[in-house]
Parts: structure tokens; sequence; C-alpha cells
């Protein structure tokens, strides 16, 4: 039986995710949130997907280091985790956060500081099982720090940052860790950039790459694909062109 | 999933709700086969879950790709209703959503007015939040199916009387062109099947096509159809008879030609489709086929079949027993509105209907006359609720 652990299970990729990976069966899939009721609607529709699943739902503060840090350890108590998804995540209202430094601070934090304790966390925990695959969901936000929204980018920057320096340590072990990035995805997160008419990617087409990718321990993921070529184009620019663009 | 051919699913200046998001299943009962899900779920997802563990929708539409709420909401019936009737006959439960914040559950047995009212009830009584459905025993996702020629109405109705016992899949495609030539001559193919005992053969490729682009006028026209029709024809002649299909292509022959609704140019086109009670049905057809003839037009995804005997469990619901012919026409405007007002004529001499579910310009009084228990709904009605669909047949 695999043992799975999820990261914010109530975002849309993550629920998306988690549905492939209960289709496989004989899987103990443990999905921690901060809502007890919409975590239990995703795990009785998770244990219906797949034959031979068994759930496990967590609510805890996602900001504290001492609750992150306790409930991995629990989780890992009844049996090494193969497979973990960090996803939880939050678009901020940039031009709010310049104007209010604490609503920056908890943006900064949910978004940066609070994956990579997890990602900190279970990488410990697999090291010392020897093995794990391990993804965490970043942005193409973080990939160039950019007036419209960079609180949000220089979070996930600090994922990216951290994935690498987790990589670099575990090179030589059998854990993987996977960096996601995705492009701007149909999920609540984005909801309010549909209305505007923004074109976005299906939830359910990024989930099987991050599937797919976690599967293969590949270390960058970007998702829709064509977004690596967009954001070497972006990293790339000239100061000079950059700073003359509306983005 | 606004996969309604009319106006029923839409609601032009106003807000509209859409239901996918709700796609989470709640219990699946695999002993008994009783599946709980949200209403956004995907008849497509039910399926692929259940059949490989022996279950399977015992009604479902010619396409997965529509809600459980869509398929209760219009009632819808497949290839076997002689055999098993309408989705709603196969629903036990339904959590109902005012728009007042009330909510009410229902299923034949619990409160059945409200019940009849929602299925069937085109979305006005509430929004379907969740659904028990219980669904049929299958041995594999294959079928035993035949198809043979058939040269005659009278022929077409003879097969269809002798195959309701011992077949459970039943629907023909008719050469609408061919009914003029003369009377009581009206070519198509037959189709029927059965459930198949496990078979080891290979899954169907189901590699999905598009329709590329949407071509400035439609593909569909006289000329095309007439050289369409008759190869259709001739090729099924050519290759009548048994064959083992999986399910898939043999009920959802258009779930895998995405976008085919293109084929009809930028004006689309609309779909006729019509119940006509046993009494009239053969010379109904006849006439509806000989008015088309006439008007010079024909319809390529012609098809007719005939319905059971039972009673509809909604008050609005389409199926009634007798014969259904459902036809697609490329839209040209006026003179196809002349036809459908013959054809309107025809139908309702018959004591016929039109369904909802693919009506977006019948009379009011047509509507009325076809649906008798429309008095009877008006009191389910969710006030905070309308369409484009009702507004122009109800008046709210
Ligand atoms: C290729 C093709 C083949 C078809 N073949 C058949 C066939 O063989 N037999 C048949 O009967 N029909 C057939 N249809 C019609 C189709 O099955 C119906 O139109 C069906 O209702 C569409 O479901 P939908 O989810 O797209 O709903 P929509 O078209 O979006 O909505 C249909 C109605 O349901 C209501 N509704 C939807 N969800 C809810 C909810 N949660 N709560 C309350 N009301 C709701 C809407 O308000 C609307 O009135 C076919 C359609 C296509 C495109
Ligand atoms: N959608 C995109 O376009 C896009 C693009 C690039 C990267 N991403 C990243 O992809 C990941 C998944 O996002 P999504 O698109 O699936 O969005 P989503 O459906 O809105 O999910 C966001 C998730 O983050 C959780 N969350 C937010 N704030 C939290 C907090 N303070 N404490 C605990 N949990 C919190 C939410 O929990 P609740 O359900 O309890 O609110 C939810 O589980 C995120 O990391 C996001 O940054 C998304």
């Amino acid at each position: 039986m695999k043992h799975i652990l999820i990261v914010g299970a109530t975002s849309a990729m993550a629920e998306q995710s988690a549905r492939l990976w209960a289709a496989r069966g004989d899987v103990r899939l443990v999905l921690l949130g901060r809502d007890a009721q919409r975590l239990e609607a995703i795990a009785q529709d998770l244990r219906v997907r797949g034959q031979a699943v068994k759930t496990l739902t967590y609510v805890l503060d996602f900001e504290s280091a001492v609750a992150i840090g306790a409930l991995v350890r629990t989780v890992t108590q009844v049996a090494p985790i193969d497979i973990a998804l960090i996803a939880h995540g939050h678009l901020p209202d940039q031009p709010a956060c310049e104007g209010d430094l604490g609503l920056a601070a908890r943006e900064l934090s949910i978004n940066g500081v609070s994956p990579v304790l997890f990602a900190e966390a279970i990488a410990g925990a697999m090291q010392s099982a020897g093995r794990g695959a391990l993804a965490v969901i970043g942005s193409v936000a973080g990939d160039r720090g950019r007036k419209s929204n960079y609180v949000y980018g220089a979070a996930k920057g600090l994922v990216e940052r951290y994935v690498q320096g987790l990589q670099h340590r575990l090179a030589t072990t059998a854990v993987r860790v996977t960096l996601v990035k995705p492009g701007p995805t149909d999920t609540p997160m984005t909801a309010h950039l549909k209305l505007g008419g923004a074109k976005l990617a299906d939830v359910g087409a990024v989930a099987r790459r991050i599937v797919a990718a976690t599967d293969a321990g590949r270390p960058v993921l970007y998702t829709p694909a064509k977004w690596a070529i967009i954001m070497t184009v972006i990293r790339n620019l000239p100061r000079a062109i950059f700073h003359r663009m509306n983005i | 999933m606004g996969r309604s051919y009319g106006d029923t699913a839409l609601n032009a200046g106003g807000l509209l709700w859409a239901t996918r998001g709700l796609d989470r299943f709640i219990d699946f009962d695999i002993y008994r086969g009783r599946l709980t899900c949200e209403a956004g779920v995907l008849l497509r997802d039910i399926q692929h879950l259940c059949v490989p563990r022996g279950w399977m929708l015992a009604a479902s539409p010619g396409t997965q790709l529509i809600t459980v709420g869509g398929a209760i909401a219009n009632d819808v019936h497949g290839k076997n209703h002689h055999a098993v009737g309408a989705f709603g006959d196969h629903v036990r439960r339904l959590i109902l959503q005012r728009v007042d914040g009330t909510v009410i559950e229902c299923g034949p047995d619990l409160r059945p007015d409200w019940f009849a009212a929602t299925v069937g009830g085109i979305g006005l009584t509430g929004l379907i939040e969740q659904a028990e459905l219980q669904l049929r025993r299958v041995p594999s996702p294959w079928l035993s199916t035949e198809s043979m020629p058939y040269g005659t109405l009278d022929e077409f109705f003879d097969l269809s009387q002798r195959s309701e016992a011992d077949w459970e899949y039943i629907v023909s495609w008719i050469d609408c062109l061919s009914g003029s030539l003369n009377s009581g001559r009206a070519r198509g193919l037959f189709m029927r099947g059965n459930h198949a005992p496990l078979s080891d053969g290979p899954s169907p490729r189901t590699k999905a096509k598009r329709v590329p682009l949407i071509p400035p006028v439609s593909l569909v026209n006289p000329l095309t159809l007439r050289a369409f029709n008759a190869s259709y024809f001739h090729m099924g002649r050519w290759r009548a008879g048994y064959s083992t299909q999986h399910y898939e292509p043999f009920f959802y022959p258009l779930d895998n030609l995405r976008d085919w609704n293109r084929i009809y140019g930028a004006r689309g086109f609309h779909q006729y489709q019509c119940v006509l009670p046993p009494e009239d049905s053969a010379a109904g057809v006849q006439a509806m086929l000989a008015e088309i003839g006439r008007s010079g037009r024909g319809s390529f995804l012609a098809v007719l079949k005939t319905f059971g005997d039972r009673a509809a469990v909604g008050m609005l619901s389409f199926p009634m027993p007798g014969v259904t012919l459902a036809l697609d026409f490329a839209n040209t405007g006026p003179d196809l509105e002349r036809l459908f007002r013959r054809l309107d004529a025809i139908v309702s001499q018959a004591g016929g209907r039109l369904y909802l579910a693919k009506d977006s310009r019948m009379p009011r009084t047509l509507f009325e006359a076809g649906y008798p228990r429309l008095s009877e709904f008006h009191a389910y009605r969710d006030p905070g609720l309308s369409s484009e669909m009702s507004r122009r047949l109800m008046g709210e």
C-alpha cells in the first residue's frame, strides 16, 4: 500500500492529483488542510474513486513550525511516506500588500515559509527512510520579480531556491524532489482572472503532468510545457526592455 | 455542460450557474450498485468508474459528456427506453437546493410530487445538488450487436416490435431523403444490441478527433447530404450483420468527434425531436418525411426509435409511448422555420410533443398541448429561477 501525503489537499490542483493517485487503488492518502468538512468531502470522493483507498485527514495551522514538525512525525510513524505533494498557496492582492506590511508578511509566510518548512520536514523523513518522492508547487511567477505580483513571486522564488538546496543535498540518495511551476491554471485561485477573459490551463491536465513528473522524479516541471520557453524569454529580457513592459 | 440544443440552459443577460465544480462522488455501494454523487459529475466519469466494477448507468443518452443534473433535468432517454425507461426511472434520491436556501430531499418514495416536478423539470424547481442512482449490472464493457437495412417504415415498425422483447438496445438511422421517393418507402439501418459476456477483444481506440475550424458555409447541404445518406446506407447494408462492440462507440458515437457541430458552419443548426403516439406513428412519420422531402432539405443525423409503454416519472418528461424522430437541420433561417411549422402541425394533430432539450422555437400552444401536466408543475417552480426557455414557453 502506497503512503501519500498531500499538504493543502483542498487545492484544486492537489485534489485532481489525488484523484489520479486514488484511481490506482491500494493507497493510503493523508490529507492536510484547514477545514475539516471540506477535507472530508474530498476524502469521501477519493475513497469511491479507487479500490482499497484509505484516507486520513488532519487540520493544522500551516504557519506553525511546531505543528508542521509534529504532524510529519505523526504521519511517518504509521509508515514511511512514498509520495508527498505540497500544494497550498494564496494569490495576494499586490497593491494591498504594498500598503500593508502585515498583510505582505502573511502572504510571504503562507506562500514561501510555510511550504518550505513542510518540505524540510518531509524531505528529512524521506531521507531517514531512504526513499520517497516529494513535489512542491512553486510558480512561473517565481522566475522573475514583476511589479504586478512580486510579493507572491518572491515567496515562490524562495520555494525554488529551497528546493534546489534539497535536491543538491539529496542528490546521492534515493529521495527525489520535484519543483512544479504551473502557468495560469483554471482553479478557484484564478476565478477572478477567468472573469476577465484570461486563457487558463485545464487543471486536470496540469494534475496529470504533476503526477507523472513526481513519479519520474523530474527535478523541474513547467506545466503547460510552453511556459518553460516563455519564462526563458522573460528571465533573459534585458532590464531596459523589461522595465518598459506592463506585466 | 450546456449540451442541450435549445435555450433550456441559456439565460442571456442574467446569471448562469456552472455546475461542473460539483463533481465529487459521495458513495458507491458496489454490492447493490448504488452510486451517490454531486450533480456536476459527468456520465462519462460514472461509466469509467463503474464499468470495470461490473455496473453501468441504466439509461444514458447519445453522449456521455453531460452532467447528472442535466440528465435528470431533461429526464434523458437512451437506446433502451423500451426496456428500462428513462434516466429518472433510476434515480432513488435527489437533494434540491432552492434559491431561498431551503433544501428539499425527494425520491420516488419521499415527497414524490417534488420528485416528479424535478425530474424533467428543466432546472426550474431548484438546483439539484446531489443524486443517488441505481445502476445496472453488466458482465463486461461489450455488446453483441446486429445491424440490418430496412426499406419501408412498415419494416421498421415490424423489426422494432419483434426486437423489443429480446434486445435491450434498439435504434435506427433513417435516410430522410428517401421518404419522398414514393410513399411507403423509407430506407434506413436498424441496429440492436445486448450486453455480451466478458470478451477479451481489444479496447476501442479512443483518440478523439476534432473538427478544426468553423467553415464559412455549412458542409451539410442538400448536395452533400444526398451523397452522404446514399453512401451511409449502402455502407451499412454492406456491413450489416453481427458484431461485438465496446459500449462507448455504440452508445456515444459522436463523443470522439469533438466540436462536430462545427460542420454546420457559423449559423449552426437546429434539432427537431418529436414523439408521436402509437396510433398515429406510422402515418405521422410518413407525413413528416414527405414534408422534409418536399422542402428539399434533409437531415443527416436522423434517428427513429420506439419508446416503451411505461409512464414517465416527470411531469414534463419527454418520453411517452410511441415513436420518436430526431432530425438535425442546418440553420437556413426563415424557410427552415416554415418547414418546422408544417412539422409542428403533424405533431400537434397526432397528439405528440417536442423534446424541450432540443427546442428553441416551438410555439407556446404546441408546448401546452404536448405537456398536459404543465398546470401541476407551476406550483413547484423556484421563484428565484428562470431561463430563456421558461420565459419563452411559460411566460416567466
Ligand atoms: C451528441 C448528443 C446526443 C444526444 N443524445 C440524446 C439522447 O439520445 N437522448 C436524450 O434524451 N438526449 C440526448 N441529448 C441531449 C442531452 O442529453 C440533454 O440535453 C442533457 O440534458 C444535457 O445535459 P447537460 O449536462 O449538458 O445539461 P445542460 O444542457 O447544461 O442543461 C440542461 C437542463 O438541465 C438543467 N440543469 C443542469 N444541471 C442542473 C442541476 N444541477 N440542477 C438543476 N437543473 C440542472 C439546466 O437548467 C437545463 O434546463 C444529446 C445531446 C448531444 C449533444
Ligand atoms: N492556479 C494557478 O494559476 C496557479 C499558477 C501557478 C502556481 N499555482 C500554485 O498552485 C498551488 C495550488 O493552487 P490552486 O491553483 O490549486 O489553488 P486553490 O484551489 O485556490 O488552492 C489553494 C490552496 O491553498 C490553501 N490555502 C490558502 N491559504 C491558506 C492558509 N493560510 N492556510 C492553509 N491553507 C491555505 C487553500 O486552502 P482552503 O481550501 O482551506 O482555502 C487551498 O487548499 C498553489 O501553491 C498556487 O500558488 C497556481
